[in-house]
């Protein structure tokens, strides 16, 4: 059973929400939404859901029109980003909820939700009020309630966004397990997120969307290595893949006075305006480095993400370790440039070093 | 200094219950007085400072050709009115309030917010603008003088209340619990009935006591809109009033008729304070 959308666009403001969105997805997999805030992917997955009726285009499922079945007859399941789940039901009605709009008979629903809730591993808590609940109790409630139908679609809007840092590497590991164990075999799992490294992990396949337009579709690895533009290098890298304005004369790169060796991947390359993007990771303190400005240093958990500069070249570097800076602070660095890539003015990818792609 | 604020909370609230509880007090013992005890000064406690008796209660429940004044017909033809229109009121006001907060109307440059401002602008007006004509639309519809008319021109009054508290507070309902229920398998009429109007019950409650409120103390429509048929207690208790003020009657009125809003209250209060829908969203 696909999901097959033709140019999908919405249009309710003086912005697109959606551009001309096409796909086809394929039940038993993961798809990934990537994209930035205000992107598009909330407004993506409530068309698939049926609750906004795009301007134009049209969504096939099973070889029916989609958009002519409404939202309650579409058997689709959706997580929000926000904690969504019915405050007046305890923890076991809120997952029965689905199951006896269906009609279903008591003892296969209490079967079920138990199944569901012991799935998220919330077994014991069914009468509960959801109020005494914390924020990630609160969204496995909400997971179990769209688990529980079997539905073919499963929507998942950054669910995981809300929650704080433990917790979220904790209920991320336990969706990968979810989804492998064989709940992914007839459902079509659609899962959106701003964090590229949630994407990583979650290694399916990967729609890269932003202002409603879809840059890039392809595998999760595919789109790490071989970003097909500037804008996909930007969203799929946390922080963002930095870019420098460089030259490249006889086989060495060249800005704000420093000259390195060109890469084999990126030395016959010769155009005026050409770009080069390196990862922050692809960055290193060196004593034998180049000397950068510090403009700010942030420590973020066990990183310190440092903010250079030198002339008009700004880069941001990831250190794997605390380290304290302070601004003005004059510090070394190495580029792994053997590591870098090189965009087109126009911000088509011209290189990577995981091989070179046409246009 | 802390035990000095106590005393003051204390203080406050002492002078505060004594300015509430007093009136009431004081309406109690006059009920129970006659005319020479009323005249002979402000006196509380019965037996010692006077003889009660109960002329002023028997008086409201005699029939007029005993003497009487018989304020029980009115009493429930009160009771009737408020209740229906408050229930009517209620009903509409939720409905149009749930489409007012969910779904976008635009006929011009009337739009959503226009429109709830033309329900609460109903009650922007000072009372007798409105009250020509709606003498003149009763008369029309011959329903003067009758408690489905006042039934009709209560609803006009109570709903804009209704319509103004419920938009408040579906708009405080999350949207998002409307679309999960659409995706959990109800239909829009499901979801409001089974997810949305449950979570709305304090809004429900305070819309309602505002309802039977107002609908219960209005005076002034129900004064020009009957004549000798029907009559609302209000208007029964003013007409209580003759050349010699009866006191003890009227004292025995007044307390009869705020028995059921001090009742309401009572029942509303604990389903208030109980603030379902923290926890809905984060």
């Amino acid at each position: 059973m696909n999901l097959i959308a033709n140019n999908l666009s919405y249009k309710p403001d003086d912005q697109f929400h959606l551009n001309e969105v096409s796909f086809s997805f394929k039940e038993g997999n993961l798809y990934t939404i990537l994209g930035r805030t205000l992107s598009g992917k909330t407004t993506l997955l409530k068309t698939i859901a049926g609750l906004v009726t795009p301007d134009s285009g049209d969504i096939e499922f099973d070889g029916k029109n989609f958009l002519k079945i409404p939202v309650w007859e579409r058997n689709v399941a959706m997580v929000y980003q926000q904690f969504i789940n019915y405050p007046h039901l305890n923890v076991f009605e809120n997952v029965a909820f689905p199951l006896k709009q269906r009609k279903i008979e008591q003892t296969i629903v209490i079967e079920k939700v138990m199944d569901a809730l012991k799935s998220v591993g919330l077994n014991g808590y069914e009468n509960r009020k959801i109020q005494e609940l914390s924020g990630g109790q609160q969204q496995r409630v909400s997971l179990a309630r769209s688990l529980v139908k079997s539905a073919k679609i499963l929507l998942l809007d950054e669910p995981l966004v809300n929650l704080d840092y433990k917790l979220r590497e904790q209920l991320r590991e336990e969706f990968k397990n979810l989804f492998s164990k064989g709940l992914a075999d007839e459902t079509i799992l659609i899962y959106s997120t701003t964090d590229p490294r949630e994407t990583m992990e979650l290694n399916g396949e990967v729609i890269v969307l932003d202002e409603g337009k879809v840059l890039q579709v392809g595998p999760a690895k595919d789109i790490f290595e071989n970003p097909n533009s500037l804008k996909v290098a930007e969203i799929s890298n946390d922080p963002p893949m930095n870019i420098i304005e460089a030259k490249i004369l006889d086989n060495h790169i060249k800005f704000e006075g420093i000259d390195l060796e060109a890469p084999e991947h990126l030395s016959k390359l010769t155009e005026d305006g050409l770009k080069i993007g390196l990862r922050s990771s692809d960055i290193e303190l060196n004593e034998n480095g180049h000397e950068f400005e510090v403009e700010l240093a942030e420590i973020s958990g066990s990183e310190t993400l440092l903010h250079l500069k030198r002339g008009n070249t700004k880069i941001i570097v990831l250190i794997e370790e605390v380290l304290n800076f302070k601004i003005h602070d004059k510090v070394k660095i190495n580029f792994k440039i053997d590591r870098a890539y090189a965009f087109h003015v126009n911000g088509k990818l011209a290189s990577s070093p995981f091989g070179v792609l046409d246009g | 200094m802390n035990k000095f604020y106590i005393f003051l909370k204390y203080f406050f609230i002492i002078i505060w219950t004594v300015f509430v509880v007093a009136p009431f007090l004081w309406a109690l013992t006059t009920s129970f007085k006659d005319f020479q005890s009323v005249n002979a000064g402000v006196t509380y406690i019965p037996w010692i400072d006077f003889e009660p008796n109960l002329e002023g209660w028997k008086v409201l429940i005699k029939s007029p050709a005993k003497g009487g004044v018989d304020i029980v017909e009115p009493y429930f033809n009160s009771l009737f009115v408020t209740c229906t229109a408050s229930l009517i009121s209620i009903i509409l006001g939720t409905l149009s309030a749930y489409a007012l907060s969910r779904y976008t109307f635009k006929a011009g440059f009337v739009k959503n917010n226009d429109i709830t401002f033309f329900f609460i602008s109903q009650r922007i007006m000072p009372p007798i603008v409105l009250s020509i004509p709606f003498f003149l639309f009763l008369s029309a519809i011959n329903l003067l003088d009758s408690l489905v008319g006042l039934i009709v021109v209560y609803i006009v009054l109570l709903m804009p209340i209704a319509v103004w508290i419920m938009v408040d507070f579906f708009n405080k309902v999350p949207r998002e619990i409307d679309e999960t229920a659409l995706i959990d398998g109800c239909n829009p009429y499901q979801a409001f009935l089974k997810v949305v109007l449950p979570n709305s019950i304090p809004g429900l409650i305070v819309a309602g006591m505002f309802c039977i409120i107002f609908g219960w103390i209005d005076f002034f429509f129900a004064f020009i809109l009957t004549f000798t048929e029907v009559q609302l207690l209000p208007v029964k208790i003013v007409a209580l009033n003759s050349s010699v003020t009866p006191w003890w009657s009227l004292s025995a009125s007044a307390l009869v008729s705020v028995a059921p809003l001090i009742i309401v209250a009572f029942i509303v209060e604990r389903y208030l304070s109980k603030g379902n829908l923290s926890g809905a969203i984060k």
